[in-house]
């Protein structure tokens, strides 16, 4: 296919894979892409300066908002930082029902990515497969929090509300059935041929450079670096349940830092996320879920705070980091927040140099990032006039090169 | 071939998805609500909320002594105070039923509601604004 001429092909902001605003500037020579240039900043919403509006009980769902998918680990890191500062301290109770949401949030997200690259190598029926299983712990969560995305289940010192004694038993019931279905799923995604092919050998990242560009949660973690917050610097109820990072050779006894490899970590995941809550629940001591009941009286409390705080967690795509500043002031002072999809931007030129462009959705897909919205993509020849691929022509390459490789 | 099992016995089971409001997508949105109203036809009900879902907030405005307590935790900026009665006047457009005020509330005036289906084409439409 290559014709010995390099063109440029500029794939966003309206971004082609994941729905994600985010520019690349591929270089290629035929079908191959030769070189990448990253430009992420597209969707520059303006949250920190919202949050320093505000006092700290109304940044806490603000930071939620941040994201749909990652809701918890948001409000996770910013109550941290937050109680870093004031030395409010969360109860124990509230300890263990934050991992617990922590936890069921992790694995909902990657079965909600295993779908979605299902989808984007044209496995549709899979995509539906995992999406009706990932529809139960929607469900859980919704039973437990009272919504199925925005939980605002955080505050600062505890959570909002109890797991009830009579809630435990639908808790168990949902994790069998997740227990049950782990091996069909196991099966479904790890020893498909079609899978295998669009997956392995494809995004290779490799261990230098995971630790090179900074790569951070399952993406580093598929490359052999066996990196997690849970594990580095526990916190929370993480500090009784130690957690140990997934690394695909768990599995397969070896890492390549392929697709296939990030498939296998995030899916060992689901089940370590299981098992966590399992013993979450198991070890759970009684007590109250708020160090301070009375929301008007913290907010006195924290006016008083002063000083700088940072607040990390592991999120499902890898570390959060907020970083908060209060002086002594009803509104917090300074606020900055660091989502793990900005670390997994670099290692995207590593990955798709060397790809075909129809391998674009997948690879792009592979690091779960995280920013937002609708897809197109743009061709531009030198001295001939512009046109356009749109996201659904990339995707339907996609399926094609899938095809391709049946026949 | 599992996944090829799987979809066969897939056509047997009953679908996943709650057919709500209507099997089939109606031609017209307008139309299928005339002939609910009608009685000529039945919508499928939506899948039951849990106990304490947060819906559309309620309000009692006989109870509200005027603290403003939830005007300065409401993180949307959804709650207006009325200076000449002392009450307040929610937009549930902007509310994103997070239910902070409920639990600063002194008087226990404000709940939520397991109401969910809220969507208008005006979002001051009254059916938008609580103030009762």
């Amino acid at each position: 296919m290559s014709g010995g001429a390099e063109y440029s092909v500029p794939v966003g902001p309206i971004h082609a894979a994941l729905e994600e605003p985010v520019l690349f500037n591929f270089k290629v020579d035929g079908e191959r892409v030769v070189d990448v240039e990253v430009v992420p900043g597209q969707n520059h919403r303006g949250v920190e300066w919202m949050g320093m509006q505000r006092n700290p009980v109304q940044v806490i769902y603000l930071a939620e908002k941040i994201c749909g998918i990652c809701t918890v680990c948001h409000a996770y890191s910013f109550v941290r930082a937050v109680e870093h500062i004031s030395g409010i301290e969360s109860t124990p109770r509230a300890d263990y029902i934050r991992a617990i949401l922590a936890e069921l949030e992790r694995m909902h997200s990657h079965l909600l990515w295993a779908g979605i690259a299902a989808h984007e190598i044209g496995f549709d029926s899979l995509l539906h497969y995992t999406w009706k299983v990932r529809e139960n712990e929607m469900d859980l969560r919704e039973m437990i929090t009272g919504n199925r995305v925005h939980y605002d289940m955080f505050m600062i010192g505890g959570v909002r509300r109890d797991i009830k004694q009579d809630q435990i038993p639908k808790i168990l019931e949902t994790l069998k059935y997740y227990k049950d279905n782990f091996e069909k799923l196991g099966k479904l995604f790890l020893q498909d041929k079609v899978i295998k092919m669009r997956t392995q050998g494809v995004g290779v990242l490799t261990k230098e450079d995971a630790l090179k560009l900074c790569a951070v949660g399952p993406t580093a973690r598929a490359s052999g670096v066996p990196k997690d917050v849970r594990q580095d610097q526990p916190f929370g109820a993480y500090l009784d349940i130690p957690v140990k990072a997934i690394t695909p050779d768990a599995l397969t006894g070896e890492v390549h830092g392929d697709v296939y490899d990030r498939i296998i970590v995030r899916l060992l995941e689901v089940k370590q996320s299981i098992e966590i809550i399992e013993e979450c629940l198991k070890r759970m001591p009684e007590g109250p879920i708020l160090a301070e009941p009375n929301i008007t009286r913290l907010l006195i409390q924290l006016k008083k705070a002063h000083g700088e705080g940072i607040g990390r967690h592991e999120a499902p795509r890898g570390e959060v980091y907020h970083y908060v500043r209060m002086d002594a002031s009803d509104k917090v002072t300074a606020w900055k927040v660091r989502a793990p999809t900005y670390a997994n931007v670099m290692p995207w030129v590593p990955m798709l140099k060397g790809q075909q462009i129809a391998d674009i959705p997948i690879v792009a897909a592979s690091t779960d990032p995280c920013m937002s919205c609708t897809d197109r993509a743009v061709v531009v020849k030198e001295g001939q006039k512009p046109y356009m691929i749109s996201g659904e022509e990339l995707h339907k390459m996609s399926v094609e090169k899938t095809r391709r490789m049946m026949a | 071939m599992t996944m090829i099992f799987e979809l066969l016995t897939q056509m047997f089971k009953r679908p996943a998805t709650n057919q709500f409001p209507a099997r089939h997508a109606p031609k017209s949105v307008h139309g299928l609500v005339a002939t609910v109203q009608a009685g000529k036809a039945k919508l499928n009900p939506p899948v039951p909320v849990p106990e304490d879902f947060r819906g559309k907030i309620f309000y009692n405005r006989e109870t509200c002594i005027g603290c403003k307590l939830c005007i300065n935790v409401c993180p949307a900026h959804a709650i207006e105070f009325l200076p000449e009665n002392k009450k307040v006047r929610i937009f549930a457009a902007q509310c994103i039923q997070c239910g902070q005020c409920n639990d600063v509330c002194p008087k226990n005036c404000l709940s939520m509601s397991k109401e969910f289906a809220m969507a208008d084409t005006n979002k001051m439409s009254a059916n938008l604004i609580v103030e009762k």
